[in-house]
């Protein structure tokens, strides 16, 4: 592939970024295959892809938009659609969990420390 | 700089997907195929980006536009039609 030379600074920004969101991605996915519970695993990907994405598309714009072949109108829409729609499908997700299994509802937040007695250590959020 | 920046990245996203598919395929409830669908859109949303940037082609992010909206009403549609039994309210 025969790039036109990018200045060192957009390169070394542009590096970072995508070096980040796919850390990003990549912790979020191990989140999803290693947590325990259903509310624990929708808690790690919905965070932590979107800010894979967002790295990514930064540093897209950043070259596209140095590299001056058109206006980056594309990355903008991609991110808003991202940024907007990833919670409201987390949200949905959850809601339809709690909707479909009542007995797997987590306790309300007073009585959590009757809930931890209960259980043991089996109910702190590590693996 | 960036040919092996977007190298590492793809390869990250790559060991994302292989998990995110193993959730996929391996998930107790429905639930955790419809979130490991979810996360599988996003993570091809973002390959699809970076194969963009690395051949220098616009063509990538309409594609990466599409996949993305429609990757979402996907989710909702399938999050409401586990917990209802059907998508659109009848009555």
């Amino acid at each position: 592939m025969t790039h036109d030379a990018l200045p060192f600074a957009i390169d070394l920004v542009a590096s970072l970024l995508l070096v980040a969101g796919g850390g990003f991605a990549l912790v979020g996915a191990i989140g999803l295959a290693r947590l325990r519970d259903f509310y624990l695993r929708v808690h790690a990907p919905t965070k932590a892809s979107t800010l894979g994405v967002g790295g990514a598309l930064l540093a897209s714009m950043l070259v596209f938009g140095w590299t001056g072949q058109r206006l980056v109108i594309h990355e903008l829409l991609i991110t808003v659609f991202v940024f907007v729609t990833a919670p409201i499908a987390a949200h949905l997700l959850v809601k339809s969990a709690l909707e479909r299994d009542p007995a797997q509802r987590p306790p309300a937040p007073d009585r959590i420390a009757d809930h931890a007695e209960d259980s043991g250590a089996s109910h702190s959020p590590r693996m | 700089m960036i040919d092996h920046a977007l190298t590492l990245s793809l390869g990250m996203f790559c060991i994302a997907l292989l998990l995110t598919c193993w959730r996929l395929l391996a998930g107790p409830d429905v639930l955790d195929r419809v979130l490991a669908l979810d996360t599988l859109y996003v993570n091809a949303l973002a390959i699809v980006i970076l194969l963009g940037i690395r051949f220098r082609t616009q063509v990538y992010f309409e594609a990466a536009l599409v996949i993305a909206m429609l990757g979402f009403v996907g989710t909702v549609v399938t999050a409401r039609f586990v917990a209802r039994g059907d998508v659109i309210d009848h009555d």
